[in-house]
């Protein structure tokens, strides 16, 4: 029993009596408040099964003593945050959208709201920064269907344009000319050709201008007006300007003019609150188009 | 086998090297002990009783515990006037509004690089004090040796001085000892609960937090932090002690793999304390001209050791090298009238010296330590070059990425901008914004009238960063190259400072 207990001579320190291929182990005991520590931790984790939701049972799980959820805690964490942004936004609510854009805290405010809001629900049509996309309008530039002042911007969310709401933005939809059969192909084609060239845009030399200003005048004018130039009241667009939502070439013109255009937004009041609407409205005008 | 008997020409020759191996059985090893599992392999806490002692270390312990403890618990309340728009503590963790302050210096979170320079210095630092004497760190500076000193020195007062205290320790528990004990418990909890105090209050404003803590006002955070400060406190200066320089603390081993023969250890000098006699004896063969050793086998340097050490074994883990063993021992030495400093700060190469008759050196200026030194002075006089030229005022510039640019309804394209400006003075300034690098350009900020579209007038708060919009439109009948290089600029007219960041303006 002796030999056991062997002390190694080199180090001074006992062996545990453990040896491979002649190697023997020493014994550095580590502490025994350690192993004592050990031993807590694990007593400490028993802790959480009974705090919190833990063992998989065969259709549910342990709930824990608390009821403790991690989507209720997250819901606890973003009333929080309401609460401590509901001073600012009851500001929001009770101040006009001109209020807002002329007082530096608010409009900071306003802002930040609406780019969140604008991302979870603008940004699939309009683009991340609004930038649009053939059919769905730029809010950066200055050219604005159905107005591009504060007011104008916060009714168009509100009711939306050809949507459900009783209070829509209802103008006349472009005719499908073509389909209609209203005019030929070759007129549309001269009309395209006319609406180019008063846009200030390339067209083929021998295009007849005087024709497709004719048929402009018997069938455009009621809408775009004797110079193009469209009527915000019903959300006809300017043909005289370098925006055009569906394009510009002249196949693009001949397809809205063939098939008709009616393009639509959906109504997002009752959706979104009133602070939200007027926070998305503050955002689109500080793009850079707003007008005043 | 019978083929490969049959056809051995054809065996490849290491086949054949196996085939015709012996396979002997391994010789029995004889001198292993029997495997044994019931060795302890969990060690008891030895109870360390750490003897008072008197002497110059432990004056300078004294010294560097009154300091060091004095600046921890008071440094929250000294006042810094920093003017209206800034808190008035001189130490001062904000984070809330994500500032640091220090006296006359305050740190925004993204000059946290700072600290990076900061934790240099204190690893060379570490690494000179290690190259010049050992562990004086450890011995000296260490918190954990500061707290656990003050809680010893409690322990001392309460429970009385090593003999005392073990004596009393054997005895059953009378009322006495009881309130003994029940006394140096509180004390403990005392010290501890101030230590956690002391540690939030440089998170708030600290006469103000002490009157909500003591009004019970103050977040719970403060009560949390607060609980579990005393509770480490008192659990590790008061019960765990050595077995954190022993078993928790990695500096003991980086140390190790540090050090050199020409570091300044505490060193039992051998050469003078061997042979090992009591004092009589050891006169009696000096009287006879026989060699006799100073050291008279007394263990008070063990007794004095906070960790349990015995020096007296040589260079050790476990040794803090707080000297106090050196005052242990001199005490001892004056009164047998022997000279002092048989445990000293020396080298195991000087006392190979002396024992060989040559003279012993000391020598603090060696390669490490000279570039431990270069080090702390360049990275020292970097993170000072910066702090004095550091600017008041900044600005970054990020492109809109969706739309890249605009095209507006008469033609003109137009960039979008997200502009950040950064106003480190303590108060507000109106910073005049302007772009370089296109000739005809339209500059314009949403909500902030300006200048006819050559330059906006953007007020910043003080000590704030400030985001804005900024739209540059071109009036150039033809679009500009698919990237033309902006420069925009912030200008204080005040001051006359300026700063610029640079983008691009896209066109298609």
């Amino acid at each position: 029993m002796a030999e056991k207990h062997e002390t190694d001579a080199i180090t001074g320190t006992a062996t545990t009596g453990h040896v491979w291929d002649g190697i023997r182990e020493l014994n550095t005991p580590l502490p025994r408040w350690w192993l004592w520590l050990f031993y807590a931790t694990i007593i400490w984790s028993v802790g959480y099964w009974i705090v919190y939701p833990s063992w998989p049972l065969v259709t549910s799980y342990t709930t824990g003593m608390f009821n403790w959820h991690s989507r209720e805690a997250i819901i606890t964490e973003l009333d929080a945050l309401k609460a401590q942004r509901g001073p600012m936004v009851a500001k929001l609510a009770a101040a006009s959208l001109q209020e807002i854009v002329a007082d530096p805290q608010l409009l900071e405010f306003a802002r930040a709201q609406g780019r969140p809001a604008f991302g979870e629900n603008c940004a699939p049509c309009h683009g991340a920064g609004g930038g649009g996309s053939k059919g769905y309008p730029n809010l950066n530039d200055n050219d604005w269907i159905w107005g591009g002042k504060l007011d104008d911007i916060a009714e168009t969310i509100r009711h939306g344009i050809r949507s459900s709401d009783p209070k829509t933005r209802l103008g006349p939809p472009m005719p499908d000319f073509g389909r209609d059969g209203r005019l030929k192909r070759a007129e549309i084609e001269t009309v395209a050709d006319y609406v180019r060239s008063a846009a200030g845009l390339v067209t083929d030399p021998k295009a007849d201008l005087a024709a497709g200003k004719a048929i402009f005048l018997q069938n455009c004018v009621a809408c775009h007006g004797e110079n193009g130039k469209g009527n915000r009241a019903l959300g006809v667009p300017d043909l005289t300007d370098a925006i055009w939502l569906y394009g510009s070439e002249k196949a693009a013109i001949v397809d809205s003019m063939w098939n008709g255009r009616a393009g639509m937004m959906p109504a997002w009041a009752g959706r979104l609150d009133e602070p939200t609407i007027k926070a998305l409205a503050v955002y689109v005008h500080t793009f850079g188009g707003g007008e005043k | 086998m019978g083929d490969a008997a049959a056809q051995p020409a054809n065996q490849p020759p290491l086949l054949k090297l196996v085939r015709d191996a012996q396979v002997l059985p391994r010789p029995p090893v004889t001198d292993l002990p029997e495997p044994d599992d019931d060795v302890p392999l969990y060690a008891a806490r030895r109870h360390i009783y750490p003897q008072r002692v008197h002497g110059t270390y432990r004056r300078i312990k004294w010294i560097v515990l009154y300091l060091t403890l004095g600046v921890y618990y008071l440094l929250p309340f000294v006042r810094w006037d920093r003017g209206p728009n800034a808190p008035s503590q001189a130490v001062l963790v904000d984070l809330a509004n994500g500032r640091f302050y220090f006296f006359f210096i305050e740190i925004w979170p993204q000059e946290v690089y700072y600290v990076t320079g900061l934790l240099i210095i204190a690893a060379m630092a570490l690494f000179l004090m290690n190259a010049v004497a050992g562990r004086i760190w450890c011995g000296y500076l260490c918190p954990q040796t500061v707290w656990t000193d003050l809680f010893q020195t409690i322990e001392r007062w309460t429970e009385g001085d090593r003999r005392e205290h073990m004596l009393r320790e054997r005895q059953p528990w009378t009322i006495e000892r009881l309130g003994r004990t029940g006394l140096k418990h509180f004390l403990w909890l005392m010290v501890a609960w101030w230590t956690g105090g002391a540690w939030v209050l440089y998170f708030a404003d600290a006469p103000t937090l002490v009157k909500d803590l003591a009004t019970f006002q103050a977040p719970l955070v403060a009560y949390l932090w607060i609980g579990i400060l005393t509770f480490t406190t008192y659990a590790l200066a008061g019960h765990m002690r050595e077995q954190v320089c022993l078993y928790m603390c990695p500096w003991p081993r980086i140390q190790a793999a540090l050090t050199d023969e020409h570091a300044l250890n505490v060193t039992y000098r051998y050469d003078r304390g061997e042979p090992r006699a009591s004092v009589k004896k050891s006169e009696a063969l000096r009287l006879q001209g026989q060699p006799a050793g100073d050291c008279i086998d007394c263990y008070q340097c063990v007794h004095a050791c906070p960790t349990g050490v015995d020096i007296r074994g040589g260079s050790n883990l476990g040794c803090i090298q707080c000297g106090l063993c050196i005052d242990a021992c001199d005490a001892v030495m004056a009164k047998i009238g022997r000279p002092a400093r048989l445990i000293a700060y020396d080298t195991e190469l000087n006392i190979k010296r002396r024992q060989t008759g040559e003279r012993p050196f000391v020598r603090i200026v060696r390669a490490r330590t000279l570039l431990y030194a270069a080090i702390i002075a360049i990275v020292g006089a970097i993170m000072l070059y910066t702090l004095a030229t550091r600017h008041t005022e900044s600005i970054s510039v990020i492109h809109d990425r969706n739309p890249v640019f605009v095209r507006l309804a008469d033609g003109e394209l137009r960039n979008g901008f997200a502009v950040h400006i950064l106003n480190k003075l303590l108060q507000t300034r109106n910073f005049v914004l302007s772009v370089e690098g296109l000739s005809d350009v339209d500059l314009r900020v949403p909500g902030i009238d300006g200048d006819n579209g050559r330059t906006v007038v953007v007020p910043v708060g003080p000590d704030q960063t400030r985001e804005v919009r900024v739209l540059v439109s071109t009036y150039q009948a033809l679009p500009p190259a698919a990237s033309v290089r902006l420069t925009f600029w912030i200008t204080d007219p005040a001051t006359g400072r300026r700063a610029s960041a640079s983008d691009h303006f896209r066109g298609p």
